[in-house]
C-alpha cells in the first residue's frame, strides 16, 4: 500500500494534456492472484490517469492499459520492483491517432455513393477510383465491366474498363492515362472520361455510332504503385515502384519500357534516372499486362496513350527520325483533332512526331502498339505549358478532360470511319 | 552556327502576362549558346516593343505586407500536392518564377528545358536594409531527362530595385 501512495506522490505533477504525445499503451499478464490484486489496486489510483483498454480479469488473462506519458517511468519501475511483466503494445499513442486523422481527412472524401455525387472537379484517391469504377459498372452492367489485366509490382490489381454494347472481340479504341503517376490530371481525366463514355453512349451521335461498331477499353490507372506513392510520399514520382538489383534507386520508366527501340538512344541505363529503362523491355508488369492484352486481343485499332503536361498531340516514332508509313495520313488526324481540342477554350495545342515535336524518346508505349500494326497510335501530352506543370489546379481536371474528349472523339470516328 | 564560338538563335515571341492573358508584348531576341564550354550561360540579347504593365501598386502593398508581419516568413509546398496557392503566398510564387528564370538562365544549354515545379520551402531572411530577401528552396523540373532537380537560392527584392538572386546553388537528388 505505501509503494502505491509513493507511485502516485511521484506523479502528482503530472499534467493534464489533451494530446496523447508520448503514452505507451503496456500489456500486463499477471501470473497470479498476488499479481492480479497488484494491478487491480492500480485503477484506484486517479492520479496515475491510467486508461484501462482491457480491464483486470483473472490471472493468466492480458490487462491493456494506456499510460500518460508523466506516469509511464514510475508505473515502469512499480511494476519491475514487484516482479510484473509487461509489454509495450503502442510506443506512442499520438502517432497512430495522427495516422488515422489523415486517413479519416482522405477518406472523409470518403468512398462515393454514385457516379452522380462523385466530384470530378477534384482529384482522388486510389481507393476512391477503383470505387468509381466499381459504381460505374454497377450502375451500367449492360455497358460498362471491369477486367483485371495484371497485379503491379506491388500487387495491386490492374484495372481495365471495358465500354461495348455487344458483339464478340469486336474491332477496338484503347486508352489509358496515369502511366506516369505524377501526371495528375490524366488519371482524372480519365475517370471524367469513363462518366462521359456513360452518359453520351445513346444520346451522342458521334460516341453511340463508334460504339455501334467498336469496343472502348479504358485503363485509368495505369501505374498505381506509383500513383499510391505519389499520394504517400513524393507526389512528383514517374516510375514504377520496383526494386533494381545493385542499385539503391527504385523504379522504371514505363515509357521507356516497351519493346520498340529498346535502350537505345532516348532512355537511360541509370536505375537512378527518371527515364531509365529496366533491364529488359516488358519487365515491368504494368507494361506486360498491356503488352499480353493487346496480342491476346489481336483486334485494337486505336491506341491512345495520355500523358502531362505540355499540350501535345503526338503519334510515331520517338526511338528514331525515321517516319512512319502513315505519316500523312497521321499528321492530318492530329491537325483535325488539335482543331477541335482548341475549339472549346482556345487551348493550343502542338503536333507531330515524338522525335521532331519533344525529343527522342526509345522504348515509348507508342512505338510499339504502332509496330504491332495499331496504326492509330497517338500519345497527348495535356495541360498545362509549364505554369503549374504536374501540379496543375483541380479547377482545370474538367476543363482539360472536355476538351480532350473532342480530340479524342475526332480520332474514334476516323478509326470508326476507316476500318482496316 | 558561327564558327568556333556557337550557335546564335533569332527569335520572335509573343510574350503574356500570367496574371493578364490580354496583356501581351511583342519581343525579339537573340541568343547564343557558347560551344565547348557548357559552364559558360548562354549570350541574351532582347528588345522588347512597347512597356510592360506599371505594377508598383501590387509590389507595394506586398512589400508593406512582408514588412509589417512579426515574424520572418516561413512557407513550403507552393504550390501544394494539387495546384493550389493560398492568395497570400501568390506574390512569393511569383517573385520564385522571377527568379528561377535567372536560375535557368545561367544553367540552360540547346538540350535542356527547364520549368519551376514547385517551392518547396522558403524562408524569410531578416536584413537591417530596406531589401526584402528570401532563400527559396525550389524543385525544376527539365524536360529532356525529366528530372526533378532540387535548387536552393536566394532571392533579394524591392519594389524600385527588382529582383536579384544573389546565390544559389544546385542540391542532390535525394
Amino acid at each position: 500500500m505505501r509503494a502505491l501512495v509513493l507511485l502516485a506522490a511521484l506523479v502528482a505533477a503530472a499534467a493534464g494534456t489533451e494530446t496523447f504525445v508520448g503514452h505507451q499503451v503496456l500489456r500486463i499478464v499477471p501470473t497470479n492472484d498476488e499479481e492480479l490484486q497488484m494491478v487491480q489496486e492500480l485503477q484506484e489510483l486517479e492520479d496515475l490517469q491510467l486508461d484501462f483498454w482491457l480491464a483486470p480479469r483473472s490471472p493468466g488473462h492480458p490487462v491493456d492499459v494506456r499510460v500518460p506519458f508523466p506516469s509511464l517511468q514510475p508505473l515502469k519501475a512499480h511494476l519491475e520492483a514487484n516482479g510484473i511483466s509487461y509489454s509495450i503494445m503502442i510506443e506512442d499513442v499520438q502517432t497512430l491517432v495522427d495516422d488515422e486523422q489523415m486517413e479519416m481527412l482522405r477518406s472523409h472524401r470518403r468512398l462515393p455513393f454514385s457516379t452522380a455525387t462523385f466530384d470530378y472537379t477534384s482529384y482522388h484517391s486510389l481507393d476512391e477510383i477503383y470505387a468509381f469504377m466499381d459504381l460505374l459498372v454497377a450502375e451500367n452492367p449492360n455497358l460498362v465491366s471491369k477486367l483485371e489485366i495484371g497485379q503491379s509490382t506491388e500487387n495491386r490489381p490492374i484495372y481495365v474498363l471495358k465500354f461495348s454494347k455487344g458483339g464478340t472481340n469486336r474491332p477496338a479504341i484503347w486508352i489509358d492515362t496515369g502511366i506516369h503517376s505524377r501526371e495528375w490530371v490524366t488519371q482524372a481525366s480519365g475517370v471524367w472520361f469513363a462518366k462521359k463514355i456513360v452518359l453520351d453512349h445513346e444520346n451522342d451521335e458521334g460516341l453511340a455510332s463508334i460504339l455501334d461498331k467498336m469496343d472502348i477499353f479504358l485503363e485509368i490507372v495505369t501505374n498505381p504503385d506509383g500513383f499510391a506513392f505519389t499520394q504517400a510520399q513524393n507526389r512528383l514520382w514517374r516510375k514504377t515502384r520496383s526494386k533494381q538489383s545493385g542499385s539503391r534507386c527504385v523504379g522504371v520508366d514505363p515509357n521507356r519500357n516497351w519493346d520498340a527501340g529498346f535502350g537505345g538512344s532516348g532512355a537511360s541505363k541509370n536505375p537512378c534516372s527518371e527515364t531509365y529503362h529496366g533491364p529488359y523491355a516488358n519487365s515491368e508488369p504494368e507494361v506486360k499486362a498491356i503488352v499480353d492484352f493487346v496480342k491476346n486481343h489481336g483486334n485494337i485499332k486505336a491506341f491512345i496513350s495520355i500523358h502531362s503536361y505540355s499540350q501535345l498531340l503526338l503519334y510515331p516514332y520517338g526511338y528514331t527520325r525515321t517516319p512512319v508509313p502513315h505519316q500523312k495520313e497521321l499528321h492530318e488526324i492530329s491537325e483535325k483533332a488539335v482543331a477541335a481540342l482548341s475549339s472549346l477554350y482556345g487551348t493550343k495545342y502542338k503536333y507531330g512526331s515524338i522525335i521532331t515535336t519533344i525529343y527522342q524518346a526509345s522504348g515509348g508505349t507508342i512505338d510499339w502498339t504502332y509496330n504491332e500494326g495499331i496504326k492509330y497510335s497517338f500519345t497527348f501530352e495535356l495541360r498545362d505549358t509549364g505554369r503549374y506543370g504536374f501540379l496543375l489546379p483541380a479547377k482545370f481536371i474538367v476543363p482539360t478532360a472536355e476538351e480532350t474528349w473532342l480530340a479524342l472523339k475526332v480520332i474514334m470516328e476516323h478509326a470508326r470511319d476507316h476500318p482496316y | 552556327d558561327i564558327g568556333d564560338v556557337g550557335r546564335k538563335y533569332h527569335l520572335e515571341l509573343v510574350l503574356e502576362d500570367v496574371l493578364d492573358k490580354d496583356g501581351t508584348v511583342n519581343c525579339t531576341a537573340e541568343v547564343l549558346y557558347h560551344l565547348g564550354n557548357k559552364n559558360t550561360a548562354p549570350d541574351v540579347h532582347f528588345t522588347i516593343e512597347g512597356e510592360l504593365k506599371n505594377t508598383d501598386e501590387a509590389d507595394n502593398v506586398f512589400y508593406n505586407r512582408i514588412q509589417s508581419l512579426e515574424k520572418e516568413l516561413v512557407a513550403e509546398n507552393i504550390p501544394d500536392n494539387h495546384g493550389n496557392v493560398s492568395p497570400e503566398m501568390e506574390p512569393i510564387h511569383l517573385l520564385a518564377w522571377a527568379a528561377s528564370g535567372y536560375v535557368i538562365w545561367q544553367n540552360s544549354t540547346e538540350n535542356t528545358k527547364f520549368q519551376l515545379a514547385q517551392i518547396k520551402h522558403v524562408k524569410q531572411v531578416k536584413r537591417s536594409d530596406e531589401h526584402l530577401e528570401f532563400d527559396y528552396m525550389i524543385l525544376l523540373h527539365e524536360m529532356v531527362s525529366q528530372e526533378i532537380i532540387p535548387w536552393q537560392m536566394r532571392v533579394l527584392w524591392h519594389p524600385q530595385h527588382g529582383v536579384q538572386v544573389t546565390q544559389d546553388s544546385r542540391q542532390p537528388k535525394h
